[in-house]
């Protein structure tokens, strides 16, 4: 660690509550624009499947582990489990998946 | 009435938001472990999550910091990791009643996380920001205290343990995407075409370079731009909206009639 622990910490803080905070104050009237808002609506979705894959399969131990969790996630999303569940339900597929490959 | 209004709503969101900060509590408590490798206490550890309220920033900020980086680096770093936080507060400022105080504003944009944006924008009609206060109140502290906790018990979990905790995050992410997958074809096509692209990209040479936020960044822009131009979608004005479905009822209440009256 280069400098204080805080001093680091206040500029993460800085950076990251400017970013959300600015388009709050910036955007005060709605967009009609029908292109920017499907560009707005895409947008969650499409960043966190981006990070989801591949990085997923790195994720844990093994590939093979974090494999099966992955479909065991998309599975039970599909079929409209919360988000509790799905999440609890893959870290437990790994569980499960190396203790029988590893 | 608009008082109550409020509550009940903040009541919603307390309920939703606990799901989402148990989710929460499991992740950081991995983002932890790292924050104890970087040097940092279990405070430093609750104060940082509480401030920044995310995951894929802190974890990028905490390797900097390991990696001895200067501050504009760190940044550089949480800008780039934490970019997508834009885009989510532009979309959900576009979703609130126009003569909102400007005191929610400030005070809705500290905690824009991915999951808390999703149950936020998920909703009808325009944002009422007290159901973003009630998911936060239980999903922030859940994240802290699960960053100091990991901090101080991580290194006595077994490793087979750390390594399952490793995917409650993407879990999370998936029980996001999946659902309006489920219900939109575009979404569904997004889905499939930001994995593979996502996959292409770590593995071909130059852009395999960047770093991961980076190459998140631009593919985001991309399919979305993309998107926006092949799939537009029709205007979410919830006004127009409830104009619409009048005018689809007048027509259904019409129709029959002068059905009958050729019969």
């Amino acid at each position: 660690m280069r400098y204080n622990a805080y001093l680091y910490i206040a500029v993460m803080f800085g950076v990251s509550y400017l970013i959300r905070v600015l388009p709050f104050l910036v955007m005060r009237r709605p967009i009609k624009n029908k292109y920017i808002q499907s560009f707005l609506y895409y947008v969650p979705y499409v960043t966190l499947a981006v990070m989801t894959f591949p990085a997923i399969l790195y994720a844990t131990g093994s590939i093979i582990s974090a494999g099966i969790a992955l479909a065991v996630a998309i599975v039970l999303a599909w079929t409209g489990r919360s988000l509790f569940t799905v999440a609890a339900a893959s870290c437990i597929t790994v569980l499960i998946v190396e203790l029988i490959i590893l | 009435m608009r008082f109550r209004d409020n509550k009940r709503v903040f009541a919603e969101g307390m309920r939703d938001g606990i799901p989402i900060g148990l989710g929460y509590f499991a992740v950081a408590f991995a983002l932890g472990i790292t924050a104890k490798e970087a040097g940092l206490n279990a405070i430093q550890g609750f104060i940082m999550s509480m401030l920044n309220m995310a995951s894929a920033g802190e974890y990028a900020g905490i390797a900097s910091i390991a990696g001895y980086a200067t501050l504009f680096e760190i940044a550089v770093i949480t800008l780039i990791a934490n970019a997508r936080y834009l885009l989510m507060s532009f979309a959900m400022s576009q979703r609130l009643d126009p003569g909102l105080p400007i005191h929610h504003r400030f005070i809705m944009a500290i905690d824009v996380t991915d999951e808390l944006f999703g149950i936020a924008i998920s909703r009808k009609g325009t944002l009422n920001p007290y159901y973003s206060y009630g998911a936060a109140l239980i999903a922030a502290p859940l994240w802290s205290i699960g960053t100091s906790v990991g901090i101080i018990a991580g290194m006595i979990l077994p490793v087979n343990v750390v390594s399952a905790l490793g995917v409650a995050l993407f879990g999370m992410f998936i029980s996001i995407i999946i659902p309006p997958a489920r219900q939109e074809k575009v979404v569904l096509g997004l889905v499939i075409i930001s994995f593979a692209a996502s996959f292409a990209a770590s593995k071909l040479p130059m852009i395999s370079g960047l770093s991961s936020g980076t190459r998140t960044i631009i593919l985001t822009l991309v399919i979305c731009i993309a998107a926006s131009i092949l799939f537009p979608r029709e205007p979410e004005d919830p006004e127009e909206e409830a104009e619409e479905l009048a005018e689809v009822s007048e027509m259904e209440e019409v129709l029959p009639r002068e059905g009958g009256i050729r019969k």
